[in-house]
């Protein structure tokens, strides 16, 4: 229970600053997403996010931060495995599932969607 | 018998109420939805592991159901009205990354499956992968290059 209150903690606190960027700066949610993406790789590149995955769990790596910190961690662990070719690599493998689960159902659910009708 | 406004009253009501009220509601609400968003993915997450799986593999598992919950809730018209009502509480979760894809794909199918579904599935998702991927190569070079010279 205490671990489900953590992430709802944690998740809130990171919507928040998203909302606080739209509402005060005027940045587009698009922009949003990208800023997110990329700030989670920096924060995740010098080890100050996994931190908040230890602590919050879901409510650090189910935002968007988190897919970036996952491919920050995938590249450092793949450099240190098969140098140089690891930079290439060790993103997009940390973060297949996401990837994959987002073009496979992403394409699916817009087949058997049906058009909104109204506005 | 209804008060009317004069213009200037009214607009005076307009700047006393719209921008800061309006961004405290949202922060509330995008802390709610987003905490409890994250709150499902956790409770994924628990049940994973209580299942035996490891951290990583808990982890993969929470990232594919929660994506896919995005896209269904958005394909059946519900995430439309969460986003309404948490804005970036609904957009900084993953959920909110397929639906970005999912929204515009269905708004353009009329268009075919190949330009219509198959492209406008990346009109938002496209830029959070190229700047995602991209920064992530950016640190495997920065971070080869440091290990080289310590």
């Amino acid at each position: 229970m205490n671990e489900i209150l953590k992430a709802f903690v944690l998740g809130g606190v990171i919507c928040v600053i998203g909302q606080l960027l739209i509402d005060l700066t005027k940045l587009t949610p698009a922009r949003i997403m990208v800023i997110y993406v990329v700030t989670g790789v920096v924060l995740g590149y010098f080890g100050l996010y996994q931190p908040l995955v230890e602590w919050g769990g879901a409510g650090a790596s189910v935002p968007l931060t988190g897919f970036g910190n996952l491919l920050a961690k995938g590249v450092i662990k793949e450099v240190d495995n098969s140098g140089l070719l690891g930079a290439f690599t060790g993103g997009v493998k940390a973060s297949a599932a996401g990837i994959t689960a987002a073009v496979v159902f992403g394409y699916i659910m817009s087949i058997i969607s049906k058009p909104k009708i109204k506005n | 018998m209804s008060k009317t406004l004069s213009k200037f009253e009214y607009q005076e009501l307009v700047e006393k109420k719209a921008p800061g009220s309006r961004t405290v509601r949202n922060v509330l609400a995008a802390f709610v939805t987003g905490g409890a968003i994250c709150s499902v993915g956790q409770i994924i997450m628990m049940i994973a592991e209580n299942y035996g799986a490891d951290k990583e593999t808990a982890a993969a598992i929470t990232s594919i159901s929660m994506i896919f919950l995005g896209a269904f809730l958005t394909a059946v018209n519900i995430y439309d009205n969460i986003s309404k009502f948490g804005r970036a509480g609904a957009l900084v979760p993953i959920t909110g990354f397929s639906n970005s894809i999912v929204s515009p794909a269905m708004e353009y199918k009329k268009e075919g499956y190949i330009m219509g579904v198959g492209a406008q599935m990346f009109l938002i998702a496209g830029p959070v992968l190229v700047y995602g991927i991209f920064a992530s190569v950016i640190a495997g070079l920065v971070y080869f290059i440091w290990k080289q010279v310590i």
